[in-house]
């Protein structure tokens, strides 16, 4: 569906030239949700913004369903752009609209006669659930009532690709878990291909297929959801799997709560799909002679299947505990010694 | 009541009320059509002052520099001095340099740059990610032009050409002294130069209350415009 080859966007400032997107290739399937994640000028804005040619590329291609985005005249890409809906971290909408004719400005955009847009724009209120706000102005609505505003523009004149520009950062979780609900029922009922920028792995977790991880304009690492959390190969990859295990905060608790006894070793196992169902722990104990005492447990879903992490001390004889590791690892979870030797 | 009318007609004897009426609807004429043509002027060279800045929609760099320089020449020549100075460009275009319709050639080369730079504000306070938005959604320099900027800075545009008209009516008083008629022609002449105080007075009264009423429809109007 869409294809980077080599691409490269450098700004010439007064410091002299940065490069924001540096030789980056990349493939998006069709239907696919795929996220990209990095820090704050990691250069993932401006990579979404040469998708559409927002940002024009320094040099490389930007294929998207079959067409080459760089090789359009002005009047080709203001159809192709038609066809790649947008929304934003701030919404974007036109205050001096109603929230009707705001989904209905991209409509009036390509030129569909009115009594065409009327019936659209109704189908779209009742898709991203606005029932009853359609005579609002945005100053009247939420910050999630704005997104799905926003989302139902953006989907209007049917795209095949959906980018998401940090789409629910300014929002509160409860209200970003809605709206990213919104965007899995709209990939799957309509099969669109959802790119989104993140600086949030939650987000990457709960609906993305696929991640690519960006550091310097550059992707680091990228693949299945799943298998990143599993086994993140990059440090910046690894930084960003532990917003959402939260490892740290889990054995800053634990120090506190053995302060006496001393914690002993501490393992965290790593779960992935149908690993979660096996009877581990039941097996270490019986067959191994340590003390298992589980610490504190998390499984979260993903696109792909069940993630799963567990926090568990294990106490005993050191060879013993090495074993209890091997083992584990012989079962295709995961496991890391997050604290003891 | 009664007693109280007849005070008032005492205290102006020598207001002339046809003189003066006539007076207030030159004055209106030359405000009203020098506000329609400012407005139409003003919204054009203010959105050739900020599309033409740096980063936006037809950026260009000598056009820019050349509208600034031109909207800055006209807003700083005193008006007084602007009207003299145009007496031959007036003469050219009207046929006369008397007379309100004389009065508007300078009325509007005088107040459209100041609407001008009330324009490009209005424009510069639109949110660069809306402009964005419409982009990505494939809207033409036009349709951006005619379907984001100018709507989403009416109010703004409103309470410019407000300020704009209050300073219109400042302007044809002025205009008035050098033979545009008009009630600054009137209170200069028959009441200043005559020494009738109460004909001054009346003439100031009459601004004044057209001036109320420009800000109350112009208050009114951005308020029932603005959704933010």
């Amino acid at each position: 569906m869409i294809s980077l080859t080599n691409l490269v966007k450098t700004y010439h400032t007064r410091d002299g030239q940065v490069t924001a997107v540096d030789s980056i290739d990349l493939t998006i399937d069709e239907g696919e949700i795929f996220g990209i994640i990095g820090y704050s000028g990691a250069g993932k804005s401006t990579l979404i913004r040469l998708l559409n040619m927002l940002e024009t590329p320094s040099s490389g291609n930007v294929m998207i369903a079959g067409k080459n985005m760089n090789h359009l005249s002005n009047k080709q890409l203001r159809k192709a752009r038609q066809e790649i809906g947008m929304i934003f971290q701030h919404f974007n909408l036109l205050w001096s609209r109603t929230v009707k004719e705001n989904i209905a400005f991209p409509l009036e955009i390509k030129g569909v006669p009115k009594e065409e847009r009327e019936k659209r724009v109704n189908e779209l209120i009742g898709l991203v659930g606005l029932e009853g706000r359609g005579e609002s102005y945005p100053s009247q609505l939420s910050g999630g009532q704005k997104q799905r505003v926003g989302i139902a523009r953006a989907l209007a004149n049917n795209p095949k690709v959906l980018l998401c520009d940090e789409a629910t950062s300014a929002l509160d979780p409860k209200t970003t878990d809605s709206i990213l609900e919104l965007l899995v029922d709209i990939n799957k009922k309509l099969g669109l291909t959802i790119v989104l920028i993140t600086h949030e792995m939650h987000v990457i977790r709960k609906i993305c297929h696929r991640v690519a991880v960006m550091e310097e304009g550059r992707i680091v690492e990228q693949g299945n959801v799943l298998e990143v959390f599993k086994k993140p190969k990059e440090l910046m990859t690894k930084e960003f799997v532990k917003q959402v295990t939260e490892p740290e905060e889990t054995e800053e608790a634990l120090k506190q709560l053995f302060k006496d006894n001393g914690i002993g070793h501490v393992l965290q196992l790593t779960f992935v799909g149908g690993e979660a169902k096996k009877p581990l722990i039941n097996t270490i104990i019986k067959s191994y002679d340590v003390t298992v005492n589980i610490l504190q447990g998390k499984i979260s879903q993903t696109q792909n299947g069940p993630y799963g992490s567990l926090f568990i001390s294990v106490e005993g004889d050191k060879d013993e505990i090495d074993r209890v590791q091997d083992f584990i690892r012989g079962q295709q979870v995961e496991v890391e010694v997050i604290h003891g030797e | 009541m009664n007693n109280l009318l007849l005070q008032q007609t005492w205290f102006f004897p020598n207001v002339n009320w046809s003189t003066m009426w006539e007076a207030t609807l030159e004055t209106i004429y030359m405000a009203s059509i020098s506000l329609v043509l400012t407005f139409v002027f003003g919204i054009l060279l203010g959105l050739l002052l900020f599309l033409t800045d740096t980063g936006n929609l037809w950026e260009n760099k000598g056009i820019q520099t050349v509208t600034a320089a031109f909207v800055n020449i006209f807003r700083s020549v005193p008006f007084i001095i602007l009207i003299v100075l145009l007496i031959p460009f007036t003469t050219f275009i009207v046929g006369s340099f008397l007379g309100p319709s004389a009065a508007l050639p300078a009325l509007i080369i005088g107040a459209s740059p100041f609407y001008a730079r009330l324009v490009e504000i209005a424009l510069r306070e639109i949110d660069k990610g809306v402009i964005e938005a419409a982009k990505s959604m494939g809207a033409s320099n036009r349709q951006i032009i005619f379907k984001v900027l100018l709507p989403e800075s009416l109010p703004a545009l409103v309470s410019g050409i407000t300020v704009t008209a209050i300073a219109l009516v400042s302007f044809t008083a002025m205009a008035g002294v050098i033979g545009a008629g008009g009630l600054g022609d009137l209170a200069y002449r028959h009441g200043f130069q005559r020494s009738r105080e109460d004909v001054t007075l009346m003439a100031t009264i009459i601004v004044l209350v057209i001036v109320f009423i420009i800000q109350f429809i112009g208050d009114r109007l951005t308020n029932k415009l603005d959704k933010r």
